[in-house]
This record gives C-alpha cells, structure tokens and sequence, in this order.
C-alpha cells in the first residue's frame, strides 16, 4: 500500500540525484560541444573557494531565520489580537490570508513595481506627499525587501494556523487559573504557549521546506543582486546551471544543498516527529 | 448524534469530493484531446520585444492563408527565454520550431550546429536586402541561420524642448563631456526632471552591453589579442568612473535596477533630459499613446569620447529553426511571412510606419514614405550603417560583436561584471573594487575555458 | 482573550491591519482597471474617466490565455487526483499498518521535499527529453504531484491518525478486505479531511512557479509561465500585469473564500479541530 507512493517518490529524488552525482564531478558545460570529462572534485573545490557560493548559503540561512521569526512572532500576535468577536470576521479573515492565495510571481511583481517602484509606486508617492525624495529600496535593502516580500506572502498561513489553535483553547482553563489568582502574564506562559507549540512546529515546519527554496521572488524582482547581494543558494545554483550553463559546478552547489538540507531535517526530526505524535 | 453528523456531513463532502473527481477528469479529457494531430502545429518561442510581441497578435493573419497550419506561442522576458531556449537547443529536444534569435548566439550556435541552415528559396532571395553589417550578424561561412527581424543601435534621445530652453544645441555627434555639462544643466530633481538616464540593471544584456560599447568609445576592449581580459585598464577605469558618476549625479533614483523598460517609462513619462540606449526605443518614445513627450523628442548619434569609436552597438532579434525541429520546412515558411513586405506593409497600415520592425532591410530606409512618418529613421540608419562587429574597438581584438564577445564564456563573465557594475552604481563597490573583481573572475574564467595558456 | 464584551480597540485594528496586508492586491485590482499610462503616470487619479476594461480586453485578446487557464486547472487538478491516488493507500498503510520502520519512512518522504528543486533541473530536463514528456500536460502533473506528495501524504496521516481505530478494529473482526475497509469505512470518516488536503494540494500546485516555468513551452505553460512574461517587458506595463495578475489568481481567491473551513483544517493538519 505504501509501495507505489514511495516507488513514485523514489523515482522523482533519487533517480535526479543520482545524475546530479554524476554530473558534479563532470565538467560539463553546455555551450562547449563535446563529451564532459571527469574532474574529480575540482567543481567543488571551486564552489568553497568562490565567495559568492558561501555568501549564498548566508543569505539563504538568513531569508530562513528572519522570515520564519517574523511570521511566527507576527503571526501570534495577530492571531491574538483576531481572536476576538467582530463584525465581518469572515471577510476580515480572508483579507488577512490573502496573500497566501498569490502565486509568488504576482506577489512579488505586484510589489516591485506598483508598491516599489521608486519613481511612480505607492510608497514613492506618499514619500513624496510627505516632501521625502523615495527611496530606492531594491538598491539600497535588496535583502530587507525580499524578506518583506516572503514575509507578507506567509504571515497568513502562520496567522491562521496559531488563530486557529487558539480558538480551541479551552477559556475555562484560563478562568480557573484567573480564580485561583494566575495573572494573564503567568496565562500566556504556562497555558497558551505550550498549547500553541504544536502548530507553531508546523509553522515553522512548513515555511522551513519552502523558504530554503524560496526562488521565483528573487528571479521576478533583484535576478539575486546588486551584485550578489540577495543571491541564496536556489539562485546562485540557477545561476551556474542556467545563466553560465555550467552544469558540473551547478551540480556540485545542488549536491552540497542537498546535504545541507537533510543536515537540517534530520535536526528537526524529533520536533517533527513530537508535533505530529510519531 | 455525533456519528450521524458525521455521516450527514460525510455525505455531502462525498459529493463533493466526487464533483472534484469529475471535474478533475473532465479537464484532463479536455486538455488531451485538445491537441489534435490533423493540423501541423508549430511552437514558436520569442523574446518579449514589441515588435515580436506584434509579430504575435497579427499571426492570425498567417494562420487564415494557411488554415492548416495553427501556431503556438511562448513569450518571456529576455534572460529566462535565452536559457530555456538554451537548454532546449543544446539537447535538440524539438520542443521549439521556431525561436528569435539574438545576434550573440548566431555565430556559436551556427558553428555548433544548433541552427538548422536557411534553405527556402524566398528567404534567400530577401537577404540581398539587410544591411551589410546586419547581414554579417546572422550569417556563418556565408550561409544565412537566422532571418534578422529587426535590427538595432544605439542613439542619444533627448528633449528638444528642455534643450531649447536651456539653450543648448545638441550636435549631431555629441561627446561625452557634452552629455555631461548638458545632464548638469538640465538636471532639475524638484521639478522631477533628470538629466541622464541609462541602464543600471545588472544583466549581460542590460548594463553590461551599455558598458562595453561605452568602453568602446573610450578605447577599451573586453579582450587582448593574447584573450587576456582588459577590465583593469585606464580606459576601463575612465568608462566606469564616469558611468557612475553620470547616473549617480544626473540620473534618476533606483538607476541600478532600471533596465531598457524601466528608462523607457521614465523618459516617456518625462522624467529623463536625455537617455542614450537602443535605437528600438524610438517608435515608442514618439507615439502619442505611450509617450507624454512624444512631440518633444528629437535624437543625435551614440556619444564619443573623440577617439574614433562612439557607445554604438549593433544587435539583431531574428528567426531561426532550432536543429531539433521535426518542421523545419513549414517554420521556414512562416518565418518568409513574418519577414516579407507584405508584412511590413500589413503593421505600417494596422499600427503605423513607426511601428514597422527596424534596422534590417536597405529598401525600407530607402523608402521616403517611411522617412516621411518615422521621425528617427535617419538616426537608426546612420547607427546601423556605423556599426561594425568584426573590427568592433580601436585596438585589435580577437573576437566579434561590438557590446559583447561572441563566446560561449561571455555569458557568464557578463553575468558577473554586470552585477559588479550595478555594485559600483549603488555605491557597495568602488569602481576600482567592481573592475578588480571583474577581471580576477573573467582571467578565471578564461584560463578555465582554455583561451589563456 | 475576552468573549464578553465587544474589544472595539482590537476591532478596529484588527480591520486596519486586515486592510493593510490585503492592499497590495486592492490596489492591484485598482490599477487594473486603468490603462498603462495610467498606472504609471497617474496611480492616484480615480476619477471617472480613468476607468477602462482596456487592459483586461488585451489580455483576452492575447487567445493564450484561456490556453494557459486550462493548462492551470489541468495541472492543479490532475497532480491532485494523482497525489490522492498515492497518498491515500500510503497514510493508511503508515495509520492502520504500522511497522518498525514508519518513523523513519516519514523522515525520508519529507526529505525529499528539502532537495532544491534547482539541482535537479537539468536531469529532469533531460530525462523528460528522451521520454517525450517536455511541454506536456503529463510531465507537469507528474513533476508536481511528485512535488505536492510528502505534504499530502502527511496531511492524511495526520487525519487518519483522528479517527477513532475501533470502527476501523471493528471492520476488521467483521472480516472487511483491505479496500472494503478503506472505501466503506476510512473515506467517508475522513471525508473532510480529505477535502481540506485536496484544496491544499490544489492551491500548491496552482501556484507552482518552478517546474511549470521551467519543463513547459508552448503548448503546456499554466498561468504562472503567463504571469512571467510579464517581468519586464518593454514599454509600460503596470496596468496590463494588474488585469493579467488578477484573471491569475482570482479562479483560487474565490475557491480560497468558499472553502475557508476547510483550509484551516487542512493547513492545521488537523491539529486543531
């Protein structure tokens, strides 16, 4: 029963891994005609000896951590403030999910160029309304504005998922604590944090599968400058096996970013296995 | 009760979930069976150029002469086009008949058998009408690969009106120094005006070709004859310094993320005193519906530093059948329509002459009807007819193209010296630091690929 | 955490901070409804005469579309049902079957969700090329149910894992076979479940913007090839990728706002009933 998922997944990992191997330690350029060559492991000596290569993995590891703290953080706190009764809570709850909902290259486009833009986006023109000169924020924070791009594109899925769990927490636990004289300091600590951290693992589960690989949102907006300064590891992988063709180094990057992101699951395996009762 | 809820519920999920199965199938039968085999169908894959873009909605004109032949399109943006279509044609995996071709290519992909050879007879017969320097561009050992769609150089657009104001005359072969004491005098930010604007986005295609014809004019070159890069010149030096200080004093914010389209929306907008770039930019800035400015634009020739060459490039978008294709005679076929007059007559009488695709074809230039209508026409001509690809700089170099090295490692190289550039631009690298790091990267890449010994 | 008395405070900033975040697609909307120049030259103008079905009507013109809409709801529905079929036999294997080595089968299926897509470009391209599959229909179901399969088949473990095991135990001992027990008894218990990850898988595979930019061509692009075509054409364009933008992602907005329910429980994994 579980053998045609497994066999299916199998062939779409294992089988393209396999081939990345092998190509890794090819010199294998595609513009240059002729069969590729082994060269032991001089593609990866090359990649540790590139600084662009490191700076990625940096750039990577930093999208990851900011982004997840701010929309788990965020997302908490927003959750909190909705878990009130109100009027239209429905429309108020889908105008906050929204942007989960965007493909990725919209969102980003919509905000490079409607929002962005420093001579005709919204931001300009309230800089402007204001007597401030607008800011070219891709030149000046390219890294800060893709990170407000990821973030508003998940806060929603985190928002969602901690507002959710707390409407299942159970009130009349908190009241007895209120009785028996708990302030609501002492509520947040020992009821609602530890009945939160199940979703939040999810969260935080989730976002890290796919902010690892965040990708379409640079390629749409900086194409992983100026320079290289919002190049994470997806990109600068793109960039050797698509931008320069050269498919051994960018095999090489793939492999190691593989081994990269196994190290991190296999970190998280216990939390994984914790939150959903392995 | 809670069981019977479930099952009521259930059942309506059932449904539902059913809906989606139907649904789900539905489509699936639908997109199967609409790609039906009666008719040839050919994929063609373009640039999003406008005047490929045009080449596009008019191509139910193609497809009611020849109803069994139905076309399909795919359009992207420059770099993501280049490397699927790279990809593609390096496996010969067929998935295109027909693709636009930049000139960068011709010349590798030619060599390296990717393109298939232009054989059909009407397409022969037109190429005794490009342009010398454009007729070099597409061909290899004298054979034609690619059919040139439209052709392109590079001018100075300006505002005659902000000129005349301010007094100043531009000549028909401006200088740098002259496009600098003139940005300064037409710089006005209050008033939202800027006296220059160029490319800054970093991109081989982008700032890197701007760069390097700008380098041209100043006397360097990408290459010795030994293939030693030369990024750590006096000349390079002077090209860089002065590009960062025009844009960082006289152009616009955000210059470092401005492509060809971003500058055009600027100077169409108003926002721009001058603008030096491709001479594709002029049926946009001088059409009323897309232009603020159009009747106050006027052009001069690509600056030069009085040394013999000017910031001119050449560079051609065309057609070719990649070497994978199974239909190379009916892409041919349609690629004879899209370049014949009957199609330069079919967008002159839907959009306008200024909208016909440009720099390729003597006859047109010729035509005084066209120089009637198409107020730069004599400045596209004058670019077109000034380039030369073969001998592209002062000093003797080993490669052709004039904004670029018609090598396979240029790409690369170029990727990178463009993001140096735009580095240097915003100021993260002085203009020393970016040319030092360019050309310790491109003599890596140099030596890698086997042209240094 | 007060459901006493109305909190106009958190009311109030609870609309302001919803407005916020949903603005930049308002102001998408907004601009959709303007021509280029427009939107470029006069984003604040909303007077009368700035409105225009212009930029939609290009966009139709441009026949592509509705070829790209299909190819969209081809791939986000035919990866799903594909990723069902896998994942349902697969979470009841890993619920009702458990062996020694579940935990660690688990770890691996999720695993192959950390490999970056990226490194795995150029072999997949080139064994999509010798079996025919590049600018298909099928290569794109497949690739993205390939992708979507770890996440699904968690989600179902997670709702399986609900259920209460004694009518499955009492099945059982009634002598159910194998399927009679999955399709009489499982599917209709965890019909909702099931619907919350189908919805999910639909939404992932609707906006996947890797695979289906980079293994389709002319004939298989979904919407998110058409939205790239957009990144930076020539000439002005704000007003036409607002109208493109939003025929894009409106087809998920209204599922998103019809099935809100049951994308809290999927997106939950169940976790909070």
């Amino acid at each position: 029963m579980l053998t045609p998922a497994v066999v299916f997944l199998a062939i779409f990992s294992i089988v393209p891994l396999l081939f990345t191997i092998i190509f890794s330690v090819l010199r294998y350029r595609l513009l240059i005609p002729g069969v590729p060559k082994f060269c032991g492991l001089q593609n990866f000596i090359r990649l540790f000896a590139d600084s662009q290569f490191i700076e990625s993995v940096g750039h990577t590891a930093e999208i990851v951590l900011v982004v997840i703290a701010i929309t788990v953080i965020g997302g908490f706190l927003l959750a909190s403030l909705l878990n009130h009764e109100m009027p239209a809570k429905r429309l108020i709850r889908m105008m906050v999910i929204s942007p989960f909902f965007i493909i990725p290259t919209v969102g980003a486009l919509i905000w490079k160029n409607l929002l962005l833009d420093p001579a005709s986006g919204v931001f300009a023109i309230l800089f402007k309304h204001f007597g401030q000169t607008p800011i070219d924020t891709f030149a000046v924070m390219p890294m800060a504005m893709i990170i407000v791009i990821v973030c508003w594109q998940w806060l929603p899925f985190a928002t969602l998922i901690l507002l959710t769990s707390l409407q299942s927490l159970d009130m009349e636990q908190m009241e007895a604590a209120s009785l028996d004289g708990a302030k609501s300091l002492d509520n947040l600590r020992y009821i609602t944090l530890p009945h939160l951290m199940r979703p939040m693992t999810i969260v935080v589960l989730m976002e890290l599968l796919y902010l690892l690989a965040i990708f379409a949102e640079i390629l749409v907006t900086t194409a992983g400058g100026p320079g290289s300064a919002t190049t994470n590891l997806t990109y600068y992988i793109y960039s050797k096996a698509l931008l320069e063709f050269n498919v051994g180094t960018a095999s090489a990057a793939g492999l190691l970013a593989v081994v990269l992101a196994n190290l991190v699951s296999a970190v998280m395996a216990k939390n994984i296995k914790r939150s959903v009762g392995l | 009760m809670r069981m019977q809820n479930h099952v009521l519920m259930s059942k309506g999920k059932v449904f539902g979930m059913g809906c989606l199965v139907l649904l789900g199938l539905t489509s699936l039968l639908v997109g199967c069976s609409s790609t039906g085999n009666k008719e040839e169908t050919l994929n063609i894959a373009i640039v999003n150029n406008a005047d490929l873009v045009r080449l596009k909605s008019l191509s139910s004109v193609f497809e009611k002469e020849h109803p069994n032949i139905k076309l399909r399109w795919l359009t992207l943006e420059e770099n993501m086009l280049r490397q699927r279509i790279t990809v593609d044609t390096a496996v010969k995996s067929g998935q295109f008949d027909v693709i636009s071709v930049g000139s960068y290519e011709v010349p590798m992909w030619s060599r390296q058998g990717w393109l298939t050879r232009i054989n059909n007879p009407t397409l022969l017969k037109q190429s005794n009408d490009y342009f010398d320097s454009i007729k070099k561009l597409v061909s290899y050992q004298d054979h034609l690969y690619t059919v040139p769609f439209y052709g392109e150089g590079v001018f100075t657009i300006y505002r005659k009106d902000l000129m005349e104001k301010a007094g100043i005359k531009m000549p028909e072969y401006p200088t740098w120094t002259f496009i600098e004491n003139t940005a300064k005098q037409l710089n006005d930010p209050s008033a939202g005006v800027y006296g220059l604007c160029m490319r800054g986005k970093a991109g081989w295609g982008e700032n890197v070709s701007l760069l390097t014809a700008m380098a041209n004019s100043f006397g360097a070159r990408l290459f010795n004859e030994g293939w030693h890069p030369e990024f750590n010149t006096p000349e390079w030096q002077k090209t860089l310094t002065t590009y960062v200080r025009l844009l960082q004093h006289y152009g616009p914010p955000g210059s470092s993320v401005n492509g060809f389209s971003e500058n055009l929306a600027l100077f169409s907008a108003g926002k721009c005193a001058m603008w030096i770039d491709s001479t594709v930019a002029g049926s946009f800035v001088t059409n009323p519906k897309t232009s603020a400015v159009s009747q106050k634009t006027a052009f001069a020739f690509a600056p030069n530093a009085g040394l013999g060459k000017s910031a001119n490039w050449l560079f051609s978008w065309g057609l070719a059948v990649p070497a994978g294709s199974r239909k190379a005679a009916v892409a041919q076929e349609f690629i004879a329509w899209a370049s014949s007059p009957e199609y330069t007559k079919l967008v002159a009488k839907k959009y306008g002459w200024a909208s016909v695709p440009p720099g390729t074809s003597k006859s047109l230039y010729a035509n005084p009807q066209y120089q009637k209508e198409v107020p730069f026409s004599k400045a596209t001509l004058m670019a077109i007819e000034a380039a030369d690809p073969i001998h592209p700089t002062l000093k003797p170099v080993p490669y052709t193209g004039i904004q670029f090295a018609t090598i396979p490692e240029f790409q690369g190289i170029g990727s990178q010296l463009g993001r140096h550039f735009a580095a240097a631009l915003v100021g993260t690298e002085s203009p020393k630091a970016a040319l030092a790091l360019s050309q310790i990267n491109a003599e890596r890449e140099m030596t890698d690929a086997g042209y240094i010994k | 955490m007060n459901h006493d008395k109305p909190n106009y405070y958190a009311m109030t900033l609870s609309a302001v901070l919803a407005l916020l975040i949903a603005f930049p697609l308002i102001w998408m909307l907004l601009m959709s409804f303007k021509t280029d120049f427009n939107a470029a030259r006069n984003p604040l103008d909303f007077s009368l005469g700035m409105w225009t079905l212009k930029s939609y009507k290009s966009v139709f013109k441009d026949q592509a579309y509705f070829l790209y809409l299909l190819n969209s709801i081809v791939t986000a529905f035919g990866s799903t049902l594909l990723a069902l079929a896998l994942a349902l036999p697969a979470a009841w294997a890993l619920t009702f079957a458990p062996s020694a080595k579940r935990s660690g089968v688990m770890i691996w299926i999720l695993s192959t969700k950390m490999m970056p897509a990226i490194g795995t470009l150029m072999p997949i391209f080139l064994i999509y090329n010798q079996l025919r599959l590049l600018d298909t229909q099928l290569g794109l179901v497949l690739m993205v149910a390939a992708g979507n399969l770890p996440i699904i088949i968690w989600m179902l473990f997670s709702y399986f894992k609900d259920i209460p095991f004694g009518i499955i135990e009492a099945a059982r001992i009634d002598g159910a076979s194998v399927p009679k027990e999955i399709f009489s008894f499982l599917l209709p218990m965890a019909a909702p479940g099931i619907a919350s990850t189908a919805l999910l898988s639909i939404i992932l595979a609707w906006n996947e913007s890797f695979w289906t930019l980079n293994l389709s061509g002319a004939n298989a692009a979904p919407l998110t090839a058409f939205i790239a075509s957009f990144s930076s054409p020539q000439g002005l364009f704000w007003a036409r990728l607002s109208a493109a933008s939003c025929l894009s992602v409106a087809p998920i907005l209204i599922v998103g706002w019809l099935c809100q329910k049951h994308l809290v429980r999927g997106l939950t994994f169940g976790a909070v009933k």
